[in-house]
């Protein structure tokens, strides 16, 4: 296990800078998401810890050593990449045993760590089969595998659920804060996807054009955004962001309004009664029926686009038919119009 | 109407005009290889006989070939020649086509470029400064004289580049994470991954040196050193020219590649589907 410390981080690729020195301190078995959308900079910083890239200013220790110069080899860390990389070429046990080829063990004591790994994965039955003979979920398995055997001080994953279909993806996720609960190895995990990092962070760090927005734990940055694309990105359905005014009885949109707010959705009610610090009225233009609760999408009168509320499972309005929907004091988010950074809430 | 003439009428004119350019096609094609094999067996009497099916079929050609020393000389030549230069080739290929198609580096485009443009240079061009080479380092009538134009070929690393580029480079990075040289990673991960294009390299490489007669001929003065279609064509400067014998020769010289060809040509197909080039 290792801390791993990043202070000043730079990339450019020729004139281009990707990542705009950015600092992080990662605690030793913490599990740490890197989530952003495509583009942002996580799957490179993610590769420079790895040292398969070559960094342009900054430094980074992991342990207590400086590894800016240091070889992927020499790291001591391990990583899970998207497509897998396990080799077809190979039975399972080769492929979970590649990684000790280096390791001064004997023979014997290498054989028992695969034979370990794999009954911890569940692979035991099929360590003589070739990849090819495997489920998606299973070869991923298998690469978390050969991951484990070298006993690394931090596992690094690069969106390694994004191959596997939606179910086989939840069971993954549980599967992979299973294994860090019981081995308490440092993680460092990059995904797009803001399920994956709220479900499974100790901590999430949000970057957007190579710059850290924002670090903490799921329902900090949940209950906090510090602005606007944050605020949006994190949570589903995303935050309702629009403009508003301010009134006798709390805030309601208005496409004119000198005030940047947001509401979730799930703390925007449908025909709530009680005390309310907005207020939005509008024809519904969608229903989504998911069982618990159902969404309703409606326009505001002005509004372009739709704000998305709750209803109760079993009282679903119909398209068309006009709703109001409310929101409790504190739940509304105020931002700046012009930065789009976090005012706090109300 | 019956079975046959309703399979008939489901056959289009052109796949008929098709198939019938195809077929004598390849009947002027192996009409050759037919007469060699049908000369082979012919009696040194009957040799001028036209006929495919043999009148008197005999073995005793093949009796006098292979108790001809000189014949098993040239056929171990050939072997040895062809076989090394096929490793040397499967060596020094995959090792370029590797780098060139995983590593970015200053001038890779122009290497490559360099390469290619090997391709479009004819062998009796490069004839001379080989040659001279050779003259030069002391090559000439010596195996490796023969073998050095050969060992490594623009089109081996062409294609190797083309099939290299397919291997995804997240194993190449996993490899490198687990610890594993530059080297390694490249025999260890990516040659196993690339098993169809080595194959078909092997067999381009092996059959055109199996082949080669003009280079040989030119670098190679001593018997000894004669690999089989310079030995062939020498028995045909002999006082007596016996066309039996040559044809027997060529027919026993022919099996080899026949075989290789008979059991790896799934992978010639792919390997020129891939390059889009003959070998």
């Amino acid at each position: 296990m290792a801390r791993i410390q990043i202070s000043d981080l730079i990339k450019r690729y020729g004139k281009a800078e990707v990542i705009h020195g950015i600092d992080l301190d990662i605690a030793d078995g913490e599990f740490v998401v890197l989530v952003g959308p495509s583009g942002c900079g996580k799957s490179t910083t993610l590769r420079m810890i790895a040292g398969l890239e070559d960094i342009s200013g900054g430094t980074i220790r992991i342990g207590d050593r400086v590894v800016n110069d240091m070889p992927p080899k020499n790291r001591n860390i391990a990583m899970v990449f998207q497509n897998y990389a396990i080799y077809p070429h190979l039975s399972l046990r080769k492929n979970i045993g590649f990684g000790l080829h280096t390791s001064p063990l004997s023979a014997a004591e290498k054989d028992r760590k695969v034979d370990e790994v794999a009954a911890l994965l569940g692979l035991t039955p099929y360590l003589d089969r070739r990849p090819a003979a495997l489920s998606g979920g299973q070869r991923q398995r298998v690469a978390i595998g050969r991951a484990m055997v070298r006993d690394p001080q931090a596992f690094l994953f690069d969106e390694p659920l994004s191959n596997l279909d939606a179910q086989l993806r939840a069971q993954m996720r549980i599967e992979i804060k299973e294994l860090h609960n019981r081995l308490g190895t440092t993680i460092v995990y990059v995904t797009h996807d803001q399920v994956e990092a709220m479900t499974m962070a100790d901590r999430i760090v949000v970057m957007k054009d190579g710059h850290i927005l924002q670090t903490g734990t799921p329902m900090e940055i949940y209950d906090r955004p510090q602005d606007v694309f944050t605020a949006r990105f994190i949570g589903t359905p995303s935050m309702n962001i629009f403009r508003a005014s301010e009134g006798a009885d709390g805030f309601a949109p208005d496409p004119a309004g000198t005030a940047l707010i947001g509401i979730r959705p799930q703390e925007l009610r449908v025909a709530a009664d009680g005390p309310t610090s907005l207020t939005a009225a509008g024809p519904v233009t969608v229903v989504e029926t998911l069982g618990p609760e159902t969404l309703v999408h409606f326009r505001p009168e002005g509004m372009d686009d739709a704000l998305i509320a709750t209803a109760p499972a079993h009282d679903i309005p119909h398209v068309g038919a006009q709703v109001t929907a409310r929101a409790a004091p504190g739940a509304l988010h105020l931002f700046d119009p012009k930065t789009e950074v976090a005012l706090g809430r109300r | 109407m019956s079975d046959g003439s309703h399979w008939m009428h489901r056959v289009s004119p052109g796949a008929t005009l098709r198939w019938t350019v195809l077929f004598i096609g390849g009947l002027i094609m192996i009409t050759p290889l037919l007469y060699m094999f049908s000369s082979s067996l012919k009696p040194g009497a009957d040799i001028y006989d036209l006929r495919l099916i043999p009148a008197r079929a005999t073995l005793d050609n093949y009796r006098a070939v292979l108790s001809d020393g000189r014949f098993m000389r040239w056929f171990l030549n050939s072997t040895f020649i062809a076989t090394c230069v096929t490793l040397s080739t499967l060596f020094f290929d995959s090792l370029v086509g590797y780098t060139l198609a995983k590593f970015r580096f200053r001038g890779r485009q122009l290497v490559f470029i360099a390469i290619l443009s090997t391709l479009m240079i004819p062998t009796e061009m490069l004839v001379i400064p080989w040659y001279l080479l050779s003259a030069q380092l002391g090559w000439i009538d010596s195996y490796w004289g023969i073998m050095f134009p050969g060992m490594m070929t623009g089109f081996g690393t062409f294609l190797m580049k083309q099939f290299f580029e397919t291997v995804p480079d997240d194993f190449l990075e996993a490899a490198r994470i687990d610890g594993l040289s530059e080297f390694a990673i490249w025999w260890r991960v990516a040659m196993p991954l690339v098993t169809p294009a080595l194959s078909a390299l092997a067999i381009f490489a092996f059959l055109g040196n199996w082949t080669a007669f003009f280079w040989p001929l030119i670098v190679t003065t001593s018997q000894e050193l004669y690999t089989l279609p310079i030995g062939l064509s020498s028995f045909a400067v002999e006082a007596a020219i016996k066309w039996e014998m040559i044809m027997t020769g060529a027919a026993l010289a022919t099996i080899p590649t026949l075989i290789v060809f008979l059991v790896l040509q799934r992978y010639i197909v792919r390997g020129v589907m891939l390059a889009g080039l003959k070998g």
